[in-house]
């Protein structure tokens, strides 16, 4: 019955090297099971020393003042904010390869869902810690939330776009905590059922929570994850949505716009992926999983980075044309005198160039199928995207409204530089202990589309591709 | 927790699974269920599952969601504290949109993903007893209850017939209770009383 199914031949198998399921289980547990390597400590070890530099920066910081940032009036928003959309930005595409993916039925996500899942909760974690920290008297950081108090009760400002930011960005890690949790139970168990060790039994026991394949079980968790798709897709759109509206409920010329919303949401996907690819190109090579994350995967992702690249140069030449052709001469001042010249032009090109440009490449079938282009290039664009949101910050806030405010240079403290190693520090000690010691791919959904789509499968569609399609449909409606 | 006595064919292919499903039922034979590595596209239907209401849990845990929101939020800015910020109106609906939707997101989650794990009896430190350790790997494992009225041999050679590669007996505990996986696994044994004079 299932032999019966048709997958066209133009696309190539999702699952390379006539795998069975048993082999899909051992290549992808025998990393986790395998002790650290000399490789895998180094790697960790530096992340732990950024990590540390991180919390001595903070450590300045909370006592001595974000005046330690070099943050003045009006550039009140520099690096912090820069980096607080930077990560969340990234965090985006695990979620969309995750939840959108899987409703636009796109079989490539089994590959690499399990691991951008993964970074999205690191990431959102990472951005997190930037909104917290650049309040200067964190201990108060739970004024944030509407609790009932002694002070009136005084709640606090539903209207504020910076309220929404922390309902967006606790819903957004709670759900894609839960979404990748819930997924990973069965994987757990896997290798729950394999393991040897005593710590090992122990850990994967608690963690897989008892799972034990009963078909009921996954009848409901099914159910579970197409619910958390659904409601992950539009959460994604939103929290990035809502990110925006700091900017653009403003009435900063530069941020003041209702292009914001999607311009973000394509731009965040576009720095997601690129990530996404970084991470990835070196996961699959170390931890020899090629099979599994394969060419035509890196292809995709490369598609869906030139298709939101384009989106965000679109959205680039449309603010400059409202700039040129609006009547307000504070944004024609904001981009043509202040962005793309003056102090900060070299900035703005270097993001142009970054994001624009260099994206486009990738409509080469060689290049998008080339792994040491497609990595440097994935660098390229996550460094592009940081100048996008820094030009966007920093270059509407030196020079607003008043000229007698306009401010110095900006540049940026060895703490502000070191919170942001820190966060990168977090960021892959968190990355690290998971491709350790979890599964950086999605076994048990691997499996669901291995008879669909592995290559031993796929050569037996051959003799299926020879018919002509009336006699395959007659064949499958004799068939049940 | 009940020692229960069970018959287990292991099958390893789903054109083979399917057809002893079918079989199995037609029998009259108990199937206790059947663990799987990966979803079985068909298989609840087959075995005739009814389909999970999780769905219908979400949505009412949105609704939740939703309401608290919206109520919450009218209350503090029309009854309990009306503010002039920055001459906004006391009920600014589309202000509240962010927030109601993240909140209505969040109660779904949350909601669901708690019922799942009540309705699955998954928790941390939860054990239970397994089939086969190759029910996560590779294998689709069916144990079938023993009753008294069962002829085991009988029960046996039909699994062979249907196409299992593994067939045996055993005594397992159904249900869960709290411990660890690393230590070995002791059935419940009745111990004889011993009366010392």
């Amino acid at each position: 019955m299932a032999s019966l199914r048709y997958e066209s031949q133009t696309r190539e198998p999702l699952v390379d090297g006539h795998k069975t399921y048993h082999d899909v289980t051992e290549d992808i547990c025998k990393p986790v099971e395998a002790a650290p390597t000399r490789m895998w400590w180094i790697g960790f070890l530096v992340s732990a020393a950024l990590l540390l530099f991180g919390v001595v920066s903070l450590y300045v910081e909370v006592v001595y003042g974000t005046g330690m940032w070099n943050l003045n009036k009006t550039i009140g928003w520099g690096w912090d904010i820069t980096n607080f959309v930077w990560w969340v930005g990234i965090g985006h595409a695990g979620t969309l390869i995750s939840a959108i993916l899987l409703l636009f039925r796109q079989g490539w996500r089994t590959g690499v869902n399990r691991a951008a899942e993964a970074m999205t909760i690191f990431a959102v974690m990472c951005a997190g810690q930037f909104p917290v920290w650049h309040m200067g008297r964190v201990w108060m950081a739970f004024f944030v939330l509407p609790y009932p108090n002694s002070r009136g009760p005084l709640w606090v400002n539903f209207n504020s776009p910076l309220l929404w930011d922390v309902f967006a960005i606790s819903t957004y890690f709670t759900v894609s905590l839960l979404f990748w949790y819930s997924g990973l139970i069965p994987d757990l168990a896997t290798l729950r059922d394999r393991a040897k060790k005593k710590w090992a039994k122990a850990f994967y026991g608690v963690t897989a929570f008892g799972w034990t394949g009963s078909t009921k079980h996954w009848q409901r968790h099914e159910s579970l994850s197409l619910v958390l798709a659904g409601l992950s897709t539009p959460l994604v759109l939103s929290v990035h949505t809502i990110v925006s509206f700091d900017f653009a409920t403003s009435v900063i010329p530069g941020w003041h716009t209702t292009i914001f919303p999607p311009y973000f949401v394509a731009g965040a996907i576009f720095s997601g992926f690129a990530m996404v690819q970084t991470l990835m190109l070196v996961t699959r090579k170390v931890l020899n999983l090629q099979d599994y994350i394969t060419i035509s995967h890196i292809e995709n992702m490369n598609k869906v980075i030139v298709l939101t690249g384009s989106i965000v140069g679109c959205a680039y030449l449309t603010e400059l044309f409202m700039a040129w052709y609006g009547a307000s001469k504070y944004e024609f001042d904001a981009f043509y005198k202040f962005r793309i010249s003056g102090p900060y032009g070299w900035s703005y090109w270097l993001m142009m160039t970054c994001n624009v440009i260099t994206p486009q490449l990738f409509w080469v079938k060689k290049l998008r199928r080339n792994i040491a282009f497609t990595f440097l290039m994935s660098v390229v664009v996550n460094i592009g995207m940081w100048f996008e949101r820094f030009v966007i910050i920093v270059t509407s806030l030196y020079r607003d409204y008043l000229p007698s405010s306009w401010s110095v240079y900006y540049r940026p403290t060895i703490w502000e530089v070191g919170f942001y190693l820190g966060s990168f520090g977090l960021f892959f000690t968190c990355y690290f202990l998971f491709s350790k010691y979890f599964p950086v791919i999605a076994i048990a959904e691997i499996k669901h589309i291995l008879k669909k789509s592995g290559e031993s499968y796929k050569e037996a569609m051959d003799p299926i591709e020879e018919q002509s399609t009336d006699e395959f449909a007659a064949k499958v409606a004799h068939a049940h | 927790m009940p020692v229960k006595k069970f018959i287990v064919g292991c099958f390893d292919d789903e054109k083979t699974l399917f057809p002893a499903v079918k079989n199995t039922r037609k029998k009259g034979y108990k199937i206790h269920d059947l663990y799987t590595p990966f979803p079985i596209h068909g298989l609840d239907q087959a075995m005739g599952l009814r389909d999970t209401s999780l769905h219908t849990a979400g949505f009412i845990y949105a609704i939740t969601g939703t309401t608290t929101a919206l109520s919450f939020m009218s209350w503090v800015f029309t009854k309990d504290w009306p503010m002039n910020i920055g001459g906004k109106p006391h009920l600014p609906l589309p202000a509240f949109i962010p927030i109601i939707f993240e909140l209505t997101v969040l109660c779904a989650a949350v909601g669901m993903v708690l019922t799942f794990c009540y309705l699955c009896q998954l928790a941390p430190f939860v054990r239970k007893d397994h089939f086969h350790l190759r029910a996560t790997d590779d294998l689709f494992v069916m144990p079938i209850e023993v009753t008294e009225k069962t002829n085991i041999e009988e029960v046996k050679a039909f699994l062979q017939s249907a196409g299992a590669v593994e067939v045996f007996e055993k005594d397992a505990e159904t249900g869960w209770w709290l411990g660890s996986y690393a230590t070995e696994r002791k059935l419940f044994e009745k111990e004889e009383a011993t009366v010392t004079a």
